[in-house]
């Protein structure tokens, strides 16, 4: 096993502070899709939303292009993508979370929704790779 | 101010991301991979991300958000079946494409046509997931 777990587990306590820095200041759950998705419901708060996105957009880009060259290594089957990306928007606003907001802040309270959801998504996701990698081969 | 640790907390969130490796799709999907090389770097970032947030989570008793409001209440403790099957759509395309909202935001500069092509499926998503969402719960 190489050093990536002392990077992952720095990274995640960033993370938690920028949940914690949301919740503390703004009395927000840090949920990525739920910002995303409050931007398209058009449920308000779109300055709020909208700052939040292009902090997480421009930051990663910037650290990118200078001095943390990053790579997506997404598959290049477009195909794959598209169908990813539909069933990971559709998903997320129809169990009112993804990995930040039930992962992160829900497992963190405590909160049964969130230890639940994740327990579903991680499965799911498991599942999907076994079939997709190492039944069909195709990811 | 609400825009401003908003910009903060996003731009945390991005930072986070992008150094625990959770922006390089090989990572999640090797978390995922249990058959595979399995690699247990999404365990250390959910791990440290917790942590932050289960302070702030104990913090906020008794208090409100520095910037006015109150915090969110607990959600109810109501296992429903859009909670079910809305983790399992989201996990497994989490698992086809290693990507979910907040990494696909982050990874967005470096991501290519396959970053793109994602986040416009996953928006597509969200935009439709409502009407299933209502069909799913009246059912």
């Amino acid at each position: 096993m190489d050093q990536s777990w002392i990077m992952g587990l720095i990274g995640g306590l960033i993370i938690g502070c920028a949940g914690a820095v949301y919740l503390l200041m703004n009395g927000r759950i840090m949920g990525a899709s739920g910002v995303i998705g409050g931007l398209i419901d058009g449920s308000g708060r779109n300055m709020e939303r909208g700052a939040f996105l292009a902090g997480l957009f421009i930051v990663p880009a910037i650290l990118a292009a200078t001095v943390y060259p990053s790579q997506t290594n997404v598959t290049s089957n477009l195909f794959i993508v598209a169908a990813a990306g539909l069933l990971v928007g559709t998903g997320t606003r129809i169990a009112n979370g993804c990995t930040s907001g039930h992962g992160v802040c829900g497992i963190s309270r405590l909160s049964l929704r969130g230890i639940v959801a994740t327990v579903f998504y991680i499965l799911a996701g498991g599942l999907t790779v076994v079939l997709f990698r190492h039944i069909l081969g195709v990811i | 101010m609400r825009n401003f640790y908003a910009l903060l907390a996003g731009s945390l969130f991005g930072t986070g991301l992008l150094i625990s490796g959770m922006t390089d799709t090989q990572r999640v999907i090797g978390w995922l991979d249990v058959f595979g090389s399995w690699d247990p770097t999404l365990a250390f970032v959910m791990g440290g991300a917790i942590l932050p947030m289960a302070v702030a989570w104990a913090y906020s008793k008794g208090r409100t958000p520095k910037l006015g409001g109150t915090f969110p209440a607990p959600p109810e403790p109501r296992l429903g079946r859009g909670l079910v099957v809305g983790s399992v759509l989201f996990g497994a395309g989490w698992g086809l494409a290693g990507l979910c909202p907040g990494p696909a935001i982050a990874s967005l500069s470096f991501g290519g046509v396959g970053g793109l092509t994602f986040v416009a499926f996953m928006t597509l998503g969200m935009i439709f997931a409502p009407r299933l969402k209502s069909r799913l719960e009246t059912a």
